[in-house]
């Protein structure tokens, strides 16, 4: 697999790492509770079939996290981009 | 000239002979040659015995998907089992071996495994042998093994060097024949970069093997790699590809073979087809070949691979064989058309060389014992009729060898027009083209599954000894569908992956189910399309160099100090330094000892580091730390804890404030680059809007630990005027940027990982080395010392520092008595989830002390506590040992460990359990502050 870094090229898979689902959103309540939002933010993701939004980090590049479209299903990468 | 040579002909050099060895016989073939054709110019048709029956077995094709004449080559270390003689190129001195025979080939004892057929049939192994179970690994298996087993492994390490590649190019053309020669000068006429890849020594592929002149021509900006196999294809244009550099040489010191990546954003798939042998009986006997091959070994080899053949088919293409027979004064005793009309095509060619044809007839069966020396004709009216040959050339049609437009789970689509599967699908940016696409293959065919009724066994896949029985039997028992099927029988799962045997296969179980062959549908491939040694994908990543090794700064002096190193993830460390007559326990006690009640150094530049700067630096660790951090004031360090966002612990440090925007964070060694990582998750997605930046110093400073009582003395020897480091100036847990040694920039901060007075001094990498001579040269009158990680951790466990043991990614806060840090003012990662009830819950296995009641024996870590007289089970266990040494300075063993209920249970007796290595003591639960709990010697 490859992906087209916006800072440094199209690159191989062995230059990044995988983090995950890049649309949740860490709640803003400043987390004294453990809630249920809790919760979904950290344990709870979609598996979806199709297009994916998730967070990739150039570890053996620049040091960017990017936010990269793939279908899960093809592992086509539709698009790759700054968060 | 041998016996099968032909006087002129083929692309081999007649004036360069070459001798090799078979079975310990020697031989002479030619430049040229592949130890296949060397072996039938010198008459030699029987090449091994089958997998599980132990039947003879010779050579059937020309090429990677032979799955009969499978040999050992070379010798001692180099040797390398189930390789193909009929890709292997003949050098000079080349040695191989037959396999699976018992005591020799002639004569197999164990093709009584023949007579015992029906113990061998489809699923044997899950309803024979089933009983005792204990059998199976004891007596079962070994025997099986002895007798089914593949080649022997050369059982030494490889000799051979291996290496790796990337190549970019615009267009990738896999296969070198004519449709792959005219895609590669097509696409580089639009002036890309274009590759151009062959799993054999010479381009030209089936044109060789017919005799056929083409165009070999190519442009400059077309790469050639020959004997470079594309063996896989995988996301985002990039495929694995496999170059064997010297294989065909007898002796080189250059790498064997080459992995290459090629990233290419197009490919042409020009890999030909691969022909399907006949299903009737006995054709696994030596002198069965594919026609085709027949056709290659005159051709392109000059060989005459037998004096009188039969040549059967069910389609135009094979009647090329015909001449080519003529041609090499083979006699043809029979045409076997198995359609029932037989084209005019094969007619003219077949009257022009006086064959007599029979039409609407199968081969029922091959005669001979080790070799052909017959067939046995089944006419359209049933009877049969024997005709006399050494050779039978069939052809059941051809496979376009479509495994790589699979690879990425395109299905492979059935064409009924040519009665073969065509590629479905295709990965991005593929294109098919020439007999891989289905063109210009199995004119007129009329499909033939089976031939003829023999009894005699009729084999699907060679390799693995599948019949026709074994395939029906498997529908009988319910093994109905094709990934059944493939698992029940083991068709096509040997080394050739079954690519002569696997449509010959589905269209068998097809017919027994009464059912077409789209209907029955067919399995997909995966990489490789050829076997690749694990060598090349291993490359130069091996023994030593499996991993980068990072010595740290002081490594020369380590090592002029009889230093004993230990790796710590990537990182070479000083372990321990003995004296002679010291083993690691003595050196080790000594050097904590020296510490105590002196003065050592330590080298901890491997701890991370990382430099944080910006308005926003101080906001940003209140974020990624527990506690707080703004009101930390500049010159001072703090210990700061991190969980992630789950709220378990990630990584402990400390935190150095060196100016109000300006701070220096060190991270354990294990979790630098995780932390790294962590903090560019947390600024670049979570708090953006954060004025800060960081970068990782590791490399950058090389960092020593001087502790002990004296370490201020000695230090002060080292530090430039007019700093000062008394204890009121410079208390515990300042820091500073200072100079020493007359101008070399430093950093100081007085941190203690030992327990006692101590510092932390960090210069310019390039300094390391000397300031440990420098430190060693100070201290010489304190009898200082160097000190590894053993007395490290010693020294931690007496402090009760939680280390990697205990920061295991399975601990809290509050299991590591560390909940104190955990402030309530604030937002920072793992907050909510570390307030979960299961994770307070004081029931958790938490932080704890043991000594052993009898006061001498050793705890070890890994052990089991359960209550004294709890039975030794899993739902008595109450946690484990962490970490344990022998303190010497308070001379007993001492552990750490997490206890259930741990901190209220002080004073308890509890069973320290180690059944693996038999060790099983009591031991009195204790603070896990072993050593000065009150941190008065810190302070000193």
């Amino acid at each position: 697999m490859r992906i087209n870094c916006p800072h440094c090229g199209p690159r191989g898979l062995e230059e990044f790492l995988y983090h995950g689902d890049a649309t949740v959103k860490r709640p803003a309540d400043g987390g004294a509770v453990p809630s249920k939002e809790w919760t979904d933010y950290v344990y709870l993701r979609e598996n979806a079939n199709g297009p994916h939004q998730e967070l990739w980090y150039h570890s053996a590049g620049c040091h960017a996290w990017l936010t990269v479209t793939r279908d899960l299903s093809t592992h086509e990468i539709l698009s790759v981009q700054s968060p | 000239m041998t016996a099968r040579r032909l006087p002129t002909g083929g692309l081999i050099d007649r004036s360069k002979p070459l001798g090799f060895t078979f079975d310990g016989k020697s031989y002479q073939g030619y430049a040229g040659d592949t130890l296949a054709s060397a072996l039938l110019a010198n008459n030699v048709k029987l090449i091994g015995r089958s997998f599980k029956y132990h039947r003879p077995r010779g050579i059937l094709s020309a090429g990677s998907e032979e799955p009969n004449a499978i040999v050992e080559l070379r010798d001692g270390a180099y040797r390398e089992p189930n390789t193909r003689a009929t890709t292997a190129e003949l050098f000079d001195g080349l040695t191989a071996a037959s396999q699976n025979r018992f005591p020799n080939l002639k004569y197999d004892l164990l093709s009584i495994n023949s007579a015992l057929a029906p113990l061998f049939a489809a699923g044997f192994y899950y309803k024979t042998f089933m009983w005792p179970a204990a059998f199976w690994e004891k007596l079962y298996e070994p025997i099986i093994r002895r007798a089914a087993g593949l080649g022997r492994n050369a059982g030494m390490p490889d000799p051979d060097s291996y290496e790796k590649s990337t190549e970019f190019c615009d267009v990738l053309v896999i296969g070198g024949g004519e449709s792959g020669l005219d895609a590669a000068r097509e696409a580089a006429r639009a002036g890309g970069r274009v590759i151009l890849c062959d799993e054999t020594a010479a381009l030209g592929g089936q044109s060789l093997s017919d005799g056929k002149t083409i165009d070999m021509t190519l442009p400059e900006n077309v790469t050639v790699l020959t004997r470079t196999t594309v063996f896989g294809v995988y996301d985002g244009g990039t495929y694995g590809a496999l170059t064997r550099l010297t294989d065909h040489l007898q002796v080189s010191s250059a790498p064997r073979q080459r992995l290459v990546k090629i990233i290419a954003p197009q490919s042409v798939l020009a890999s030909g087809a691969i022909e399907r042998p006949l299903v009737f009986g006995n054709n696994d006997l030596p002198g069965v070949m594919l026609a085709g091959a027949v056709r290659a070994y005159i051709h392109r080899y000059g060989v005459a691979p037998g004096t009188r053949a039969v040549l059967a088919l069910n389609h135009d293409e094979a009647a090329s064989t015909i001449p080519a027979l003529t041609a090499a004064g083979i006699n043809i005793t029979g045409i076997i058309d198995s359609r029932t009309k037989t084209s005019d095509h094969l007619k003219t060619i077949a009257f022009a060389a006086s064959a007599p044809i029979f039409t609407n007839a199968t081969l029922n069966r091959a005669l001979g014992k080790l070799a052909v020396s017959g067939a046995e004709i089944m006419l359209r009216d049933g009877a049969t009729i024997t005709l006399p040959c050494d050779l039978i050339a069939m052809s059941g049609g051809w496979n376009p060898a479509l495994h790589l437009t699979s690879h990425l789970d395109g299905k492979p689509a059935w064409s009924e027009g040519i009665a073969a599967f065509i590629p479905g699908e295709l990965p991005p940016g593929m294109r098919v083209v020439g007999a891989a696409a289905g063109e210009g293959i199995n004119a007129n065919i009329q499909p033939l599954w089976q031939s003829g009724k023999s009894s005699a066994k009729a084999f699907v896949d060679f390799q693995n000894d599948v019949t026709t029985t074994d395939i029906k039997l498997a529908k009988q028992e319910g093994f109905a569908s094709v990934e059944h099927l493939k698992r029940y029988t083991t068709l096509g799962m040997a080394t050739d992956q079954g690519k002569t045997a696997n449509v010959n296969g589905l269209a068998l179980l097809a017919q027994a189910k009464g059912k077409t062959i789209s209907q029955t549908g067919t399995t997909r491939f995966r990489p490789p399309y050829t076997p690749v040694p694990i060598g090349a994908l291993a490359g130069a990543h091996r023994g030593q160099h499996f991993k980068p090794k990072r010595l740290t700064p002081t490594h020369d002096f380590a090592t002029a100090q009889n230093a004993v190193f230990i790796e710590t993830g990537l990182w070479l460390r000083a372990q321990y330094f003995p004296k002679p007559g010291e083993g690691w326990r003595e050196a080790a006690n000594r050097e904590v000892n020296t510490v105590r009640n002196h003065v050592g150094i330590c080298d901890v530049t491997t701890l991370g580091k990382i430099d944080i700067q910006g308005r926003d630096a101080a906001k940003f660790l209140e974020c990624v730390y527990t506690n707080s951090w703004t009101n930390l004031p500049i010159g001072r360090a703090r210990y700061g804890l991190m969980l992630r966002e789950d709220g378990f612990v990630m990584d402990d440090g400390t935190c150095a404030r060196l100016s109000d925007h300006h701070f220096v964070m060190t991270t354990t060694t294990a979790n630098a680059a995780k932390v790294m990582q962590h903090l560019e998750f947390c600024h670049q997605i979570l708090w953006p809007e954060l004025d800060v930046s960081f970068i990782s110093v590791t490399d950058q400073w090389a960092q020593i630990a001087i502790a002990g009582p004296q370490s201020r003395d000695v230090l002060a020897k080292l530090i430039d005027a007019p700093f000062d480091v008394s204890n009121a100036a410079f208390p515990y847990m300042a820091a500073a940027q200072l100079t020493i040694c007359n101008g070399t920039p430093a950093r100081l901060f007085r941190l203690s990982f030992s327990g006692e007075l101590a510092y932390e001094l960090a210069v310019p990498a390039r300094f390391g080395n000397a300031l440990a001579q420098a430190l060693t040269e100070a201290g010489a009158e304190y009898n200082i010392t160097p000190y590894g990680t053993e007395a490290l951790g010693i020294m931690r466990i007496e402090k009760g520092h939680p280390a990697g043991p205990e920061l295991n990614g399975q601990t809290t806060a509050h299991d590591l008595g560390l909940a104190k840090l955990l402030s309530k003012k604030k937002d920072f990662i793992g907050r909510a989830l570390s307030a979960r009830p299961a994770l307070i819950d004081t029931a958790r296995p938490t932080l704890v002390g043991l000594k052993p009641i009898d006061g001498v024996t050793l705890l070890r870590a890994g052990s089991h506590l359960l209550p004294p007289d709890a039975a030794p089970t899993a739902a008595n266990d109450q946690g484990h040992v962490t970490s344990a040494a022998y303190s010497p300075t308070l001379g007993h063993p001492i552990a750490l460990a997490l206890l259930c209920n741990g901190p209220s249970r002080l004073g308890d007796t509890i069973r320290v359990y180690d059944p693996i290595r038999n060790g099983d003591t009591l031991a009195e639960v204790v603070a896990p502050v072993f050593y000065d709990p009150s941190g008065s010697r810190l302070n000193a």
